[in-house]
């Protein structure tokens, strides 16, 4: 569903992404993992089309993706690090707001905003305003956000930063669904554990260059020790090493 | 261009902005604050009202019939509000604020001005004290002074008794005085001719001694203000409440543009960026939500200004309107330039505070730009704003037609273009 083939971006003598290619195929989940500044935020930029690549393509769909108003990028949804929101208006404003965006009107989008809000668990709180949310909401309301024109492919960005386990379940409950939807899912994140349970493969990333891309027990069997199972932490650091990147 | 995400962020950005009861306060009611206040003092005197009198004070310390009929003068002028305070009181009122000045008249001015009225005595002072903030104030006072002075004087002299005592005191010192024949001759000619013009006088009918005359102002002054009619006063509230609305709105797209940069630091630029929607439409969204702000916050100001303080188009409707649509266009297009070449919230809100101010200040909207230096109104003239509020004056007050709109409003869509060229050209659009 998603090829990125050889995508490169410099800003200015940094090398922020080099040479990096996966693919992510529907009903599937892809953990992108990497130390800080391994270039997974300029990667995932460059599939959502906020950033233009150097070199490289993204396919979608097995099409190329290019220029800002091309139609292909209906079928790309984003759900960026940041709490995307405006916390002055409602919920139903949010979703109305982005759903028009991408040419969503009338009662197709009131229909997309229930169905979206029902799957993250916010249908009773459509009319409150976003800052009267906890974290968490803020959370599966910014995740709602990147669903609601129903994209094939969601692009993932540290979506479970700041929330309570009650929240990061609820969310993950949300993606195990969506994936059974056949959604093709690329995930970001520091947590090991988040992949380890929700990852079907894991791209690890470093220095902008792509340094493993397996499932968890290929990864596991690479830094095996005495016949025990490594953990994906133990793994991440026997690949990127255990030097501070900030 | 889609019209479903334009409308749909033009509606989002008038929803964020009307949440916002600050910023609501700022745009539409501190501008009428402001411009009623402005427009108070700018106004001047209605047609039922007296006009504002100058505080000041005269000390007597001649007590002569000139000095006292200085003083009458003074005190009957409707442009003063005269007192007579001691010599340390009146200084300490003048250094105090309480007075714009103080005259002192000496003693013996009566009989020395007398003396230089007809020959060459030595001119006697008239003591000016005076507030140094309120040099116009001053001016006013010395050059009213000089009118009450010489009418004071040549009554004397023609008429009065202090004018009698001179020239009987004058002419015997002539006969013994050492000059050329004729000149003497002259000199007594000439007094005795005016001592004859006293004998003339009758001492009950007739004109009386007391209501006699001396020099005064050979002509009277027709004043008529030119506005947009005849019978239509000047209002000074058109121009506080055009320049007022001008700067806040401003103000208010300014704070758009730094809005913009809080949606960059928030994340909410990448959601934009990541939909199908051209930069186009996204700069023309922000542009339209902001002009159609601009224009609600000036139609409000003056649609106040109408209702309480009896402004009135007294051009072109359809030139105010231009113009109220080519200015809202315009300041939406500067909330665009900041947007674009801001760094940061926190620094673009110092910056276009700044530049905000100077332009209001360059463009006539706190005090009409025609008190400005020729070579300060020439360099105005590439300041927006003046544009704006000189157009909006001739809309209103002035009654210019149709015709003197089309100037202010091609060369405020001209501001417009450029400040929009320069946003697109130098807007970050990539959202790492």
């Amino acid at each position: 569903m998603l090829h990125v083939n050889h995508l490169r971006k410099t800003f200015g003598k940094l090398v922020a992404v080099d040479d990096v290619s996966f693919t992510v195929d529907r009903g599937q989940l892809v953990g992108l993992l990497g130390p800080n500044g391994a270039g997974k935020t300029t990667t995932v930029s460059m599939i959502a089309a906020l950033v233009t690549p150097e070199k490289g393509e993204v396919l979608v769909g097995g099409a190329r993706l290019a220029g800002d108003t091309d139609p292909k990028k209906r079928k790309i949804g984003l759900v960026p690090q940041d709490l995307a929101l405006y916390d002055e208006l409602s919920a139903r404003a949010n979703l109305r707001f982005f759903g028009a965006l991408y040419g969503l009107s009338g009662a197709a989008l009131d229909k997309a905003i229930g169905a979206t809000m029902d799957l993250v668990g916010l249908a009773d709180r459509l009319t409150d305003l976003v800052k009267t949310y906890s974290g968490g909401m803020k959370r599966r309301l910014n995740l709602a956000a990147g669903l609601l024109h129903d994209p094939d492919i969601l692009l993932l960005d540290e979506p479970t930063v700041g929330v309570d386990p009650q929240s990061r379940n609820a969310i993950f409950e949300n993606l195990e669904l969506l994936k059974s939807r056949g959604k093709a899912l690329l995930y970001t994140t520091h947590y090991m554990e988040e992949v380890e349970r929700l990852a079907d493969r894991i791209v690890v990333v470093d220095h902008g260059r792509v340094i493993a891309d397996d499932t968890l027990a290929g990864l596991q069997s690479r830094v095996a020790v005495a016949g025990e199972r490594a953990t994906l932490e133990s793994v991440f650091l026997t690949l990127t090493g255990r030097s501070l990147r900030d | 261009m889609s019209l479903i995400p334009l409308s749909a962020m033009v509606r989002k950005d008038l929803q964020l902005f009307f949440s916002d009861r600050r910023s609501v306060i700022v745009s539409f009611v501190v501008p009428i604050a402001i411009a009623s206040f402005f427009g108070s003092i700018f106004s001047g005197p209605n047609r039922s009202s007296e006009p504002a009198k100058i505080a000041v004070a005269i000390i007597d310390q001649d007590s002569s019939p000139i000095s006292t009929g200085i003083v009458a003068g003074m005190q009957a002028d409707k442009n003063f509000k005269v007192t007579t305070p001691a010599e340390a009181e009146a200084r300490d009122a003048v250094r105090r604020g309480g007075l714009a000045a103080a005259v002192i008249i000496p003693k013996g001015f009566g009989d020395a001005a007398g003396n230089a009225f007809f020959g060459d005595g030595a001119k006697p002072p008239l003591n000016v004290i005076f507030d140094p903030s309120r040099s116009t104030e001053k001016a006013m006072v010395s050059g009213i002074m000089t009118q009450h002075v010489m009418e004071s004087v040549s009554k004397q002299m023609f008429g009065g008794a202090q004018g009698r005592a001179m020239v009987e005191r004058t002419l015997p010192q002539i006969q013994g005085a050492q000059m050329p024949d004729d000149e003497k001759r002259a000199l007594i000619n000439m007094l005795s001719s005016v001592q004859q013009f006293y004998n003339r006088q009758p001492s009950g009918g007739g004109q009386a001694a007391g209501t006699r005359q001396g020099i005064t102002m050979p002509y009277t002054v027709h004043e008529e203000a030119m506005t947009a009619g005849s019978n239509i006063a000047y209002n000074g509230y058109a121009h506080s409440f055009g320049g007022m609305a001008i700067q806040f709105l401003l103000f208010a797209m300014a704070n758009i543009g730094i809005e913009m940069l809080l949606e960059r630091q928030r994340g909410l630029w990448k959601r934009l960026r990541s939909a199908p929607v051209s930069r186009f439409t996204l700069l023309t969204g922000k542009m339209v939500s902001g002009a159609v702000i601009s224009l609600m916050i000036l139609l409000v100001c003056f649609g106040f200004a109408m209702a309480v303080f009896g402004v009135r188009i007294q051009g072109s409707v359809l030139g105010f309107l231009g113009i109220a649509v080519a200015s809202a266009v315009m300041a939406s297009t500067f909330g665009l330039l900041v947007a674009a070449l801001g760094n940061s919230p926190a620094t673009a809100r110092g910056i276009t505070t700044l530049a905000v101010l100077m332009m209001v200040m360059l463009g006539g909207a706190w005090v009409p730009a025609f008190i400005f230096p020729a070579w300060l109104q020439q360099f105005t003239l590439a300041v927006p704003v003046r544009w704006a509020v000189d157009g909006l004056d001739a809309m209103t007050w002035r009654g210019i037609g149709l015709r003197g709109a089309i100037a202010p409003v091609a060369v405020l869509f001209g501001f417009a273009a450029a400040f929009s060229a320069i946003a697109a050209s130098r807007f970050r659009w990539e959202e790492a």
